[in-house]
């Protein structure tokens, strides 16, 4: 939670795009131009898999954006990130051209195998980069702003949002799971050849799609410092407190949701489709509740509104993730994830990063209270 | 306006208010006129319907019939909670509602009247006058020292001058206060009631209040109201003298 107005660039927030910048471009630098011998060598699929975690970055920061500013609870988020990765997944799949495995110079595999004689019309487009581009943040706005809209105008708030978002991603699961919806039904898209023109699996593209996910998240941060460093910030703030006072003020509640609602799911767009070439496959598990569910998990953990806590919530979740289902605990990685979700819950309300930063304003305070003690005491 | 509405001399006029909740009149055929300037306090044993008259009056309630006309040519029940907020009227809830997390500059920040619009509040840069409003208005409720101050920390009576504060600050013609000194110490109450004369001195006001020797402090025309309607009118002494009331207060 915060406490009162932040300013556009703390102290925290410069050392964490630093971090960012820092690893944008030592990780791949130590993949291509150390040799695979050398000790400091970051091997390919670390690449990958980091840039995995830099875009579950970008969505964490989407959803702190909302939850803990606004208190808007989204248990659809995942919605947004696989909208925005299918954006990115036709354009890989159009890319693919006779190097299928029926060779159609337009159709992808699964419609000629479904015998499909055209293509749909809203694959129209997609083998176009920029169109595909305009899509990935297009395409996941529009889904928030046709639902925001209907849910904030008629005050949907708290709990009763939170399940109908979760209604939201379940309804587009069973959609995209249909083969006659055109999107690759179960399997979804992959086998992935070029992205404008570079091979998907070429570790010089890993490390550039690793650099430009780290862009992303450092541009997303300053997107997200710059709302809520805004006079717009300090209204999402008071809406998360007392919504109807909000109200009562001027304030058109609705709208101010409504805009960064649709904000945030244009950040879990793009999220999604920088995830897709580096992991090769989008298909519709990526709607599944649960995995919306996880993600808020991931902010809770790492501190809500707090913004380089969600972050930090993500790569150790994920982090945990990995380590957890690569071994022989794999079958308990779900009571691994309750119990963390438990455990901060209960010990860290604040998660991992409020409470560092909790401490630290304890710190603060007392050395002020010490220096201007008439002043800064309570007047009970 | 799409309708002719009676044009008055009252900044407020009520007339014949129904409201019902599944059954149960909240507010049945009330009546009530409030003059520019005036200061009115409304009293009404529990279920009265006060605070459902302050709800249709800002717009969280529709009625189910009757209107409400601001300032002679504003009919309230057609708008939501921001357009009339917008029109000049401000609220003061029952509990204190400040926005615990901001600081007391902050609340006040938000309060003043300015651009509600979301692109306007995203661009937003202090002006120097918005800047001497905010101290002016620190000094009238009393809280210079406490400004950069979390509002969540502050005392309640403190909270509840800074949502006094907040109201003025959006300069409202006319103010609703529900029960403004619920739960004050006695020194508080009395620093409420001058705050209260002083807003008086620019704006309408009209005070819910359960506690009669406020009231009777306050020295204005008293409305009770008793299962939805108005049942008398008329000074401190007056009301408390009417049989109806008494038998209202104190059972039959």
């Amino acid at each position: 939670m915060t406490g009162s107005r932040a300013r556009m660039l703390d102290r925290g927030a410069t050392v964490f795009l630093l971090l960012v910048a820092a690893a944008g471009i030592l990780v791949p630098a130590l993949n291509l131009l150390l040799a695979p011998s050398s000790a400091w060598h970051v091997p390919t699929y670390l690449v990958a898999l980091w840039g995995k975690y830099a875009c579950y970055a970008l969505l964490a920061l989407s959803i702190d954006l909302i939850w803990g500013y606004c208190g808007i609870l989204s248990l659809g988020h995942g919605a947004f990130f696989a909208v925005g990765g299918y954006a990115m997944g036709m354009y890989l799949m159009r890319q693919i051209g006779t190097r299928g495995v029926y060779a159609h110079p337009i159709l992808p595999d699964f419609m000629v195998f479904l015998n499909w004689k055209e293509l749909p019309v809203y694959w129209y487009g997609f083998q176009q980069f920029p169109y595909a581009a305009l899509m990935v943040v297009l395409a996941p706005g529009l889904l928030a702003l046709v639902f925001g809209w209907f849910a904030f105008r008629s005050r949907v708030t708290g709990v009763y949002f939170s399940i109908i978002t979760q209604a939201m991603t379940f309804a587009l699961m069973l959609g995209f799971f249909r083969n006659n919806f055109g999107f690759g039904g179960n399997n979804g898209l992959t086998d992935f050849k070029d992205i404008l023109g570079f091979n998907v699996q070429a570790a010089p593209t890993r490390a550039a799609l690793f650099s430009i996910s780290c862009l992303a998240l450092a541009l997303g941060f300053i997107i997200c410092r710059a709302v809520i460093s805004s006079k717009y910030g300090m209204v999402l703030v008071a809406i998360r407190d007392a919504e109807a006072r909000t109200r009562f003020l001027g304030y058109r509640v609705e709208s101010y949701k409504l805009f960064v609602f649709v904000l945030s799911a244009c950040m879990a767009g793009v999220a999604g489709a920088l995830y897709v070439p580096q992991v090769g496959i989008i298909n519709p598990s990526e709607f599944a509740p649960a995995n919306s569910i996880e993600m808020v998990i991931w902010v809770a953990v790492g501190g809500r509104g707090t913004l380089t806590g969600a972050v930090v919530g993500a790569l150790v979740v994920n982090y945990a993730k990995t380590v957890f289902t690569t071994g022989a605990l794999a079958p308990y990685w779900l009571f691994v994830l309750g119990g963390l979700f438990i455990a901060v819950t209960l010990l860290l309300p604040r998660g991992i990063v409020g409470t560092i930063a909790q401490w630290f304003a304890r710190g603060r305070e007392a050395l002020a209270r010490g220096a201007a003690e008439p002043l800064a005491r309570p007047a009970e | 306006m799409d309708r002719e509405l009676k044009t008055t001399p009252a900044l407020l006029y009520i007339d014949g208010l129904t409201v019902s909740f599944d059954g149960f009149r909240a507010l049945n055929g009330l009546s009530l006129a409030v003059e520019p300037g005036e200061m009115r306090a409304i009293i009404g044993p529990n279920g009265a319907g006060k605070t459902t008259m302050m709800d249709v009056v800002t717009g969280k309630t529709r009625p189910d019939a009757g209107e409400v006309v601001f300032d002679g040519r504003h009919e309230l029940t057609r708008l939501d909670e921001a357009e009339i907020a917008e029109l000049g009227i401000g609220r003061k809830f029952q509990k204190p509602t400040v926005f615990e997390t901001h600081t007391v500059e902050d609340n006040l920040r938000l309060a003043l009247k300015s651009d509600r619009r979301p692109r306007a509040t995203l661009f937003w840069r202090e002006s120097a006058h918005e800047r001497e409003c905010l101290d002016g208005l620190l000094h009238t409720i009393r809280l210079v020292p406490l400004r950069e101050r979390i509002a969540g920390s502050l005392s309640h009576g403190q909270k509840q001058w800074l949502e006094i504060g907040m109201l003025l600050a959006q300069e409202p013609k006319l103010l609703l206060v529900d029960e403004p000194v619920a739960g004050m110490t006695d020194a508080e109450t009395r620093q409420t009631v001058d705050l209260l004369r002083e807003i008086n001195r620019d704006r309408t006001v009209i005070v819910v209040e359960h506690d009669m020797a406020f009231v009777r402090e306050l020295g204005v025309k008293v409305t009770v109201l008793h299962e939805g309607a108005v049942l008398a009118e008329g000074s401190i002494d007056q009301v408390s003298h009417n049989e109806r009331v008494v038998e209202v207060y104190l059972g039959r």
